[in-house]
This record gives structure tokens, C-alpha cells and sequence, in this order.
């Protein structure tokens, strides 16, 4: 999947119709929309969250937000962590009960999230870093998720 | 010591990591290299040197900001602020809506609408256009979005044209994005004292 048509594929959105001249305006945020895309799922330094991993977290996030087009994209790219892309996994089999906590906890609950959610990861042995890729990963999605509900309201019922 | 502040408030607290921020004196070339792209002057702050454990993210992530929060045309600045605002205050990131309420009230020489937001929240009396433009936000940052057509309605009833409406979009997601990272990674404190 290329991730220059991710966001506004997942939204309907072309070169014409409804949304599409406000889009033109935009094209360079959509383009770094796209290049951000790339970092936090397909980055160069993996961190302790491998591709395939990322991709399975960000079809999870979309899930558990009703965007369920934009989880089927990117549990093509999941590989053998497809099954936790499925909300009702917890992780435990493959040793990421926490982490999959903390990112649905990050993802729906923001506002809940405090100081022990962080260190409950860090007593785990997820070293900082990490808890910085995954809420780099969490956040990204959070935003992709919002632009893509948003361009559909504004496009939902024209022609 | 210093208290983690817990009410709204646009009076912008201090930023403490809840993980160990980056040591400039340690950074890589690469992460040297992202710290310069921040709009961060000559203090490099704690929050930025926290971001730059993961530096491709880094990177891409102020030029957008930059263009969503700045880029000419399209929305009004103070407009795009109350997005941001929405969003901070359905995610309760403190540090956020302090930052972009006292924008907010720059830009508009009046402490007026923010006052109003965070003294009522959803209840609080505001100007028609300002009042739709809030409700889209807060709706759309929950999650799920809960944003419907009856809110894009609004929108439009309110004056808001096609490319404006894009802009309130693009402000309010930034803010899904930027709040869980303020909100998630560290705490909003006063080190004068007292519970805020």
C-alpha cells in the first residue's frame, strides 16, 4: 500500500468532486500527511516494533474507532501479527498483553491515561524509546482517523 | 516541588517526561539533525528532546504542524486554535488547551471566548459561529469521532466555506495527534507550589 493514497483513498476523496478543491489547497499537508505515515509504520529504525507489528496496532487503533476500511488496509501489511488487529485479542499468547493495553488505552481512553500507565510498561521492560515509538504510532493514527471521518461528513450526501 | 495541574488554565505550565528525554550531549547525528527542523530556538525543551527517541516522526511532525496551525488562506488562526482547543479539552491535555487558549486570546485581544470555555466547558455561551466550529471539534476528537452531518450542518449554517471546514478538520486530528503525546509521555507542573 502506498501511503501517498492512504489517507484520502480510505476518505473517497479524488482529484474531483466533493472536498477535492479544499484538498488542492492543501496538497503539501496531505503529502506530509503521507510522509508521516511512512514514519511512525514504516520507519528505517524499527525500535523494538517491527513493520508488521506496527501495521496490526494501527489496524487495532482504526478498529476499535469504527474506521473499519482504514483497519482493513493495514491489516494487509500485518503479516503474522494479523490476530491482534482484532480488538478482542489481549496479546498474552505472544507476550504484548501491556502493550496492547496501553494502546487501546492511549487510543480511546486519552483523557484516563496517567503517569503508571507509562511506568506499568516500563516495569515490563519497554524502554523509553519504545514508549515513545508506540505513542508516535498512536497519535499519528488518532489524526488519520479524524481526517478521514471529517472529509467523509464533508462529502457525505453530494454528488 | 512541584504539582501537577489538573484544571484548565491558560497560564502555561511547565512540561515534565514521564520517560528520560534524550541527552543533547548523547544525541545521534540523525537526532541532532531532527532537532534542528523544531521551532524550538536555542533551548532545546524537554518535550522535543522526549520526541527525538523516535526522530523520522520527529522530523515530519513540525512542518505539519507548522502548515496546519499557520499556512495562509482558508481558516482564521484564532479559529483553527479553538479546534485545537476542542480537542485538548475532550483529551484533558492541560498543556495543550493552556498553550493554544493563550494563542487563542492573543490573537483575538480578548480573553473572552476561553474564559467562557473552560469556566463551562460544553455549556459555555459563545458567539454562533465560534460555538459550531467548538462542537465539531470536541465531537470529532472522541472516541470514536462521534462528528455527524448534523454538525457539518452546522458548520455550514454558520458561514464556514468548503476550504475553512477542511482547516477545522485538520487543526482539531493535529490535536488528536499532538495530545497524546503531550498528555501521554508527561505531566503538566508548577514548581511554585500548590495543587492548580
Amino acid at each position: 500500500m502506498s501511503a501517498n493514497e492512504t489517507t484520502l483513498a480510505t476518505a473517497g476523496i479524488g482529484e474531483t468532486g466533493p472536498a477535492s478543491a479544499a484538498v488542492a489547497l492543501r496538497s503539501d499537508i496531505f503529502e506530509m500527511t503521507a510522509v508521516a505515515e511512512n514514519a511512525v509504520l514504516r520507519p528505517k529504525e524499527t525500535g523494538r516494533w517491527p513493520h508488521p507489528l506496527r501495521a496490526a496496532l494501527a489496524a487495532r487503533i482504526a478498529a476499535l474507532n469504527g474506521v473499519g476500511d482504514l483497519a482493513v488496509r493495514y491489516a494487509l501489511e500485518a503479516g503474522d501479527f494479523a490476530g491482534l488487529a482484532n480488538p478482542a485479542s489481549n496479546g498474552a499468547a505472544e507476550g504484548l498483553g501491556p502493550v496492547l493495553a496501553f494502546m487501546d488505552k492511549v487510543a480511546v481512553e486519552t483523557r484516563n491515561v496517567v503517569a503508571t500507565d507509562i511506568s506499568a510498561l516500563q516495569d515490563t521492560g519497554v524502554a523509553d524509546a519504545d514508549i515513545v515509538r508506540l505513542s508516535e504510532l498512536n497519535a499519528f493514527l488518532a489524526y488519520q482517523i479524524r481526517v478521514v471521518a471529517g472529509l467523509r461528513l464533508m462529502t457525505e450526501g453530494k454528488p | 516541588m512541584s504539582a501537577v495541574v489538573r484544571k484548565f488554565t491558560r497560564s502555561v505550565p511547565e512540561w515534565r517526561p514521564r520517560v528520560v528525554p534524550v541527552k543533547l550531549e548523547e544525541a545521534s547525528e540523525a537526532q541532532l539533525d531532527a532537532l534542528s527542523v523544531t521551532p524550538s530556538g536555542t533551548k532545546v525543551s524537554d518535550y522535543v528532546l522526549t520526541l527525538a527517541h523516535d526522530v523520522e516522526s520527529l522530523k515530519v511532525r513540525s512542518p505539519l504542524f507548522n502548515a496546519i496551525m499557520y499556512d495562509k488562506g482558508g481558516m482564521s488562526r484564532a479559529e483553527r486554535e479553538i479546534g485545537a482547543i476542542g480537542a485538548s479539552m475532550v483529551n484533558h491535555c492541560i498543556y495543550c488547551a493552556a498553550v493554544h487558549a493563550a494563542r487563542h486570546a492573543q490573537l483575538e485581544n480578548s480573553p473572552e471566548i476561553t474564559d467562557r470555555l473552560f469556566l463551562d466547558g460544553s455549556a459555555a455561551k459563545l458567539p454562533d459561529r465560534d460555538r459550531a466550529i467548538f462542537e465539531f471539534a470536541v465531537a470529532l476528537s472522541e472516541a470514536p469521532p462521534e462528528a455527524g452531518p448534523e454538525r457539518m450542518q452546522a458548520l455550514r449554517e454558520a458561514g464556514l466555506d468548503e476550504a475553512e471546514i477542511l482547516d477545522l478538520i485538520l487543526s482539531t486530528a493535529l490535536f488528536g495527534w499532538a495530545n497524546r503525546l503531550m498528555h501521554v509521555l508527561g505531566d503538566p507542573v508548577r514548581s511554585d507550589g500548590g495543587e492548580a
